[in-house]
């Protein structure tokens, strides 16, 4: 589970640590603060099968993610060692690796929340009757919106994302968003649910076919996370 | 291949210089790219001849499907900017701009990519010698540094992107520069040997084991095109 309250906390920590943080091995619990770890797949990695293969859920949880975990942790230990040296210049170049290990590891933990096993109860979109209605609103029907988001998606260049988001404010209305690379949706907007478009998403099932890949996802979107992200009844809210 | 190369690269630096990228010298020596269509080039060896750094099926896909994709996609790109432009359509012409850059270096990185690796049994591998080697020496400190440099910036590229040794025509210096996605190297910059950082380029064999892939390429590296590319520029 992403904490991001915890990153918030750490980096508005801007004083320079006691005595004995001289050493440049300061961790992150030193500091009081929780390491990030991998959260668990809320399913087996067959489980989306055969949307996404088994081989590719595991390379891409146990894998792909633990990387931008394990390099946000490491990220964030330089910069408390940076900070407790007064490393300005350090710190300022540490924020590009934090970003996008960061971005990474909530990018990946909003997606295996919003992907369920095709035909269980919380992939059906009977779980998202008021998303839904607002979609229709949107888009003119939820065909319309499953057109435009896929065309979203297909016209990434490069590694990035599709999400759909509630933007906030007043008259908050739904909208489709891309982001690149590891960028996370940013700002007060909520990410309803999210498609990962890098290669590594889809290429040894789909091989260079991503439309394929994008056409077989909409037999996987946990419509049950989506539906409680978009009423604002998801824990995630205050984590995220 | 290189009469192919010929054909197509000259279209694509004109079509990115009607984009707003500086254009290349000697684009204007070429009339064709008006009306002439990029093509795939033919590899120049087999799609197995690079194995086993890097397997038969990777090289098909990436040549017969990305490339071909790129190829198909900048000619409709061309296509969509000539219409506009036969109805002074210039807002429209303009908004195609990403496409031509996506898919126009797509084709240009690829092309220059196929032509600098060879199979480890002929020209690929080894050391570049002669002038490039002395220019490596002198800009790099070795050609160690520079391999060790060159996979440092591939490592850290974040997302799809290229890493390319350059040659700075001001400056008249080699020197390594990284580019996002498909965006191609232009300004003071000549391509001289590009590496493919995107994961279609290596994730049927080595999967996330990325530096695995940046470690073995250099077993097929093909020095001759480098030097030769480094003499013209
Ligand atoms: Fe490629």
């Amino acid at each position: 589970m992403v904490n991001f309250s915890n990153l918030l906390q750490y980096l508005a920590l801007q004083s320079p640590l006691g005595s004995d943080s001289t050493n440049t091995t300061v961790n992150l619990a030193k500091m009081g603060l929780t390491a990030y770890t991998l959260p668990a797949l809320p399913y087996a990695y067959d489980a989306l099968e055969p949307h996404i293969s088994a081989q590719i859920m595991e390379l891409h949880h146990a894998k792909h993610h633990q990387a931008y975990v394990t390099n946000l942790n490491k990220a964030l230990e330089s910069h408390v060692a940076a900070v407790a040296h007064g490393d300005v210049a350090t710190q300022i170049a540490l924020q590009q690796a934090i970003k996008f290990n960061g971005g990474g590891h909530i990018n990946h933990s909003l997606f295996w929340k919003n992907l369920a096993p095709a035909g269980s109860a919380e992939a059906s979109l009977d779980r998202a009757r008021s998303l839904v209605s607002e979609i229709e609103k949107t888009w003119g029907g939820f065909d319309q919106f499953k057109t435009a988001f896929s065309a979203a998606l297909l016209g990434i260049q490069g590694s990035g994302w599709g999400w759909l988001v509630r933007e906030a404010g007043n008259g908050a209305g739904l909208r489709i968003v891309t982001t690149k690379d590891q960028d996370p949706v940013v700002g007060a907007d909520v990410p309803i649910f999210g498609v990962d478009m890098w290669e590594h998403a889809y290429y040894i099932q789909y091989l260079n076919g991503k439309a394929a890949y994008v056409e077989n996802i909409w037999n996987i979107i946990n419509w049950k996370t989506a539906e409680e992200r978009f009423t604002g009844q998801s824990e995630e809210k205050t984590e995220l | 291949m290189s009469s192919t190369l010929l054909r197509t690269v000259p279209a694509l630096r004109g079509a990115l210089r009607a984009s707003g990228t500086p254009k290349a010298a000697g684009a204007l020596a070429s009339t064709s790219f008006v009306r002439g269509k990029a093509t795939l080039p033919d590899l120049p060896y087999d799609y197995g001849a690079l194995e086993p750094y890097i397997s038969g099926k990777i090289m098909e896909l990436h040549h017969a499907k990305h490339h071909q994709t790129y190829v198909n996609g900048l000619n409709s790109a061309l296509q969509t900017i000539a219409e506009a432009e036969s109805k002074g359509d210039f807002t429209k012409a303009a908004t195609v701009a990403p496409l031509l850059n996506f898919h126009g270096g797509g084709h240009l990185n690829h092309s220059l990519f196929w032509e600098n690796l060879a199979p480890a049994s002929r020209e690929g591998g080894g050391e570049p010698d002669g002038a490039l080697k002395k220019a490596i020496d002198t800009d790099f400190g070795s050609f160690d540094s520079f391999r060790r440099q060159m996979n440092t910036a591939l490592a850290g590229i974040q997302g799809s992107g290229w890493a390319w040794l350059v040659k700075d025509k001001s400056a008249g210096t080699l020197g390594l520069v990284t580019r996002a996605n498909q965006d191609p190297v232009s300004g003071p910059y000549v391509p001289l040997m590009g590496i493919d950082a995107w994961e279609h380029a290596y994730y049927l064999q080595y999967e996330n084991r990325k530096a695995e892939y940046f470690e073995a390429i250099w077993n097929v590296i093909n020095w001759k095109t480098v030097a030769s590319r480094f003499e013209k520029a």
